[in-house]
């Protein structure tokens, strides 16, 4: 199948970067387990490291160090396994590479930082958010922080995908420029005098660790669909992101949140939301969205599941078994379903992730509908001081959405459980 | 083996053609930039020695002139006779329209010679010239608008 992305940038790769693999793989030699590096003086620290599909280990790597005048290094104190990760972990994200350390939802207290950062002081605790930007390019200029153009040392292989590359991402592949994720005790942070916020005082690490990415995900999600009075808003996906959309949107002004998921625990917690729930195993969501509305439909419609969808019917046959071969990379029934119930000239709001290709997208009932189409990796540095006042003023307490804290030697237990939806898992959060 | 070869990119900054201008016109500073090349020493206003790396020890080099200079649009040098490749290049700067900043085009030439070094000057530049200086504008443009150089080079990994 050499018209898959991934097999081209394969093939690019050992083209282009010979050397730099190299060099990547001596680094990676030198773990812990290697006594040279302990007698030089060398700090090791522990991390979480993805090692095929449905396999990380808890590894003893070398410290981060700081590369650039921008970077800071971050002693994590708390961290959290996102469902994007699981994505990772199911091998379904392209340019992965045995050894890459995880994580994207990380906040602690900064240990170490370069000449260039002069407005954060060692000792702060502070709030990374999971794109890495510039500050200074067009797009960060324009709030637009997951699209920067000078954060991806790989920006040519999202290129090959996408014709332009978003910015970098801490530990989602190579292709987002392939930085060592926070699921570790330190992180190095580029660019830190725009990528760190200072937690307030008197804000504990599970009340602010979510701004890092689901909570302004949601929020994101939410604020893409341009609520107005009296609007419905109909989210497909109760996971972590779904909650945070489903509580963003009332935030924001909406009157009425249908959630739609099949798991009673994540449709009760949507429920103490305030959300109205619906279980699409038990009823045609088309429908009843119809009839919920008075015949006319949600004037916004949620994504907040991505490409690992599940459903019902033929068409979940269908996406199964070509993403199984690899003919289709993601399965978009929800976008389908979002698509088809959306009311005319409604909204279509995609937080969830997708990354490659997709089939049987209803196009004709999204152009004759007219609707409008709004998604994107989140923004975080844009919504970070907005949602810091919601928490500060009560208004929301994250923490909600916890269901289990563990160390970080746990973590492959913790995404396990997670993966399969185990033990009521909704969230999981990790102790360094 | 005396095709010339021809690569050209442009990459929009966000910076004004005055900044970018005066960072180029320094020739010593492309070496922060440009992959294989290992140095540029300016001799005076007009000339400059240039050396690139080479796979093996020891280097290929050539004396540069410049031969068009508008201050704040262009600058254009060719390799002085005598030089181990034979090669000219000029960048220019436009402005972009509503504040993009300023569109940096950059255009080389060079007739690999012949025999050993002529292969090496092959490798050299890569069977993609086109992305590898695709790469270098890349990093001109990170230098210029971040003030570094996003890299991954020396952090940790697990094993592999």
């Amino acid at each position: 199948m050499n018209i898959l992305p991934v097999a081209l940038i394969q093939t690019q790769k050992r083209l282009l970067h010979q050397s730099e693999i190299a060099t990547l793989t001596e680094l990676s030699l030198l773990t812990a387990s290697d006594p040279a590096l302990i007698h030089t003086g060398g700090k090791i620290m522990k991390a979480v490291s993805w090692q095929g599909a449905k396999h990380v280990e808890v590894e003893t790597v070398p410290d981060p160090k700081i590369m650039n005048p921008r970077d800071a290094v971050v002693k994590i104190t708390t961290t959290a396994i996102c469902g994007s990760d699981l994505h990772l972990y199911n091998g379904y994200i392209p340019t992965m590479e045995r050894g890459d350390i995880l994580g994207h939802e990380f906040i602690g207290e900064v240990v170490e930082l370069g000449s260039g950062v002069k407005n954060i002081q060692i000792g702060d605790r502070v709030i990374v958010p999971f794109p890495i930007a510039c500050g200074n390019c067009f797009f960060c200029k324009h709030q637009l922080w997951s699209l920067c153009d000078d954060s991806n040392p790989n920006a040519w292989m999202a290129e090959k995908i996408m014709g332009y590359s978003p910015s970098g991402i801490f530990g989602y592949s190579h292709m987002l420029g392939g930085y060592a994720g926070g699921q570790a005790q330190y992180a190095r942070v580029p660019f830190a005098d725009v990528g760190l916020f200072k937690i307030p005082d008197g804000l504990k690490d599970e009340q602010v660790i979510f701004l890092t990415d689901i909570f302004p995900t949601g929020y994101m999600a939410a604020d893409n669909c341009n609520i107005q009075p009296g609007d419905t808003v109909a989210v497909w996906g109760c996971g972590p992101v779904g909650q945070f959309t489903i509580r963003s949107a009332y935030l924001l002004g909406a009157t009425r949140v249908i959630a739609i998921d099949r798991i009673p625990e994540r449709l009760q917690l949507a429920k103490e939301g305030k959300a109205e729930i619906l279980n699409y195993e038990e009823v045609d969501i088309g429908e009843a969205l119809k009839e919920m509305t008075g015949g006319r439909g949600p004037d916004a419609c949620i994504d907040a599941v991505g490409m690992e969808a599940h459903g019902l019917g033929l068409d979940e046959f269908y996406d199964q078994a070509k993403q199984a071969v690899r003919l289709e990379t993601d399965r978009p029934h929800v976008l389908r379903q979002a698509i088809v119930a959306c009311r005319k000239g409604g909204t279509v709001s995609i937080p969830g992730v997708y990354a490659g290709f997709v089939d049987k997208i209803p196009m004709g009932a999204a152009m004759n509908k007219a609707l409008t189409f709004r998604m994107g990796q989140t923004h975080v540095h844009r919504y970070i001081k907005t949602l810091l006042e919601h928490i500060q003023n009560g208004d929301i307490d994250p923490s909600f959405v916890i269901t289990h804290r563990l160390s970080l030697e746990q973590a492959p237990l913790g995404y396990e459980m997670f993966s399969q939806r185990k033990n009521n898992c909704i969230k999981v959060v990790l102790k360094p | 083996m005396d095709q010339l070869i021809k690569v050209e990119k442009t990459v929009t900054i966000n910076k004004s053609a005055e900044e970018l201008y005066h960072f180029w016109r320094n020739f010593e500073n492309l070496p922060r930039f440009m992959k294989h090349l290992k140095s540029v020493k300016v001799y005076d206003d007009k000339h400059s020695h240039w050396i690139i790396r080479r796979l093996l020890d020891g280097s290929a080099e050539w004396d540069a002139e410049i031969v068009e200079d508008r201050e704040n649009e262009l600058i254009a040098w060719n390799a002085v006779s005598g030089g181990d490749i034979d090669n000219s290049g000029f960048v220019r700067f436009r402005p972009a329209p509503g504040e993009r900043g300023t569109e940096v085009k950059f255009v080389t030439e060079y007739k690999p010679p012949g025999g050993a070094i002529g292969s090496l000057i092959a490798k050299l530049f890569g069977e993609e010239p086109q992305q590898e200086i695709k790469e270098d504008l890349r990093r001109f443009k990170m230098l210029m608008e971040a003030g570094e150089i996003a890299t991954i080079e020396g952090q940790p990994k697990g094993k592999s």
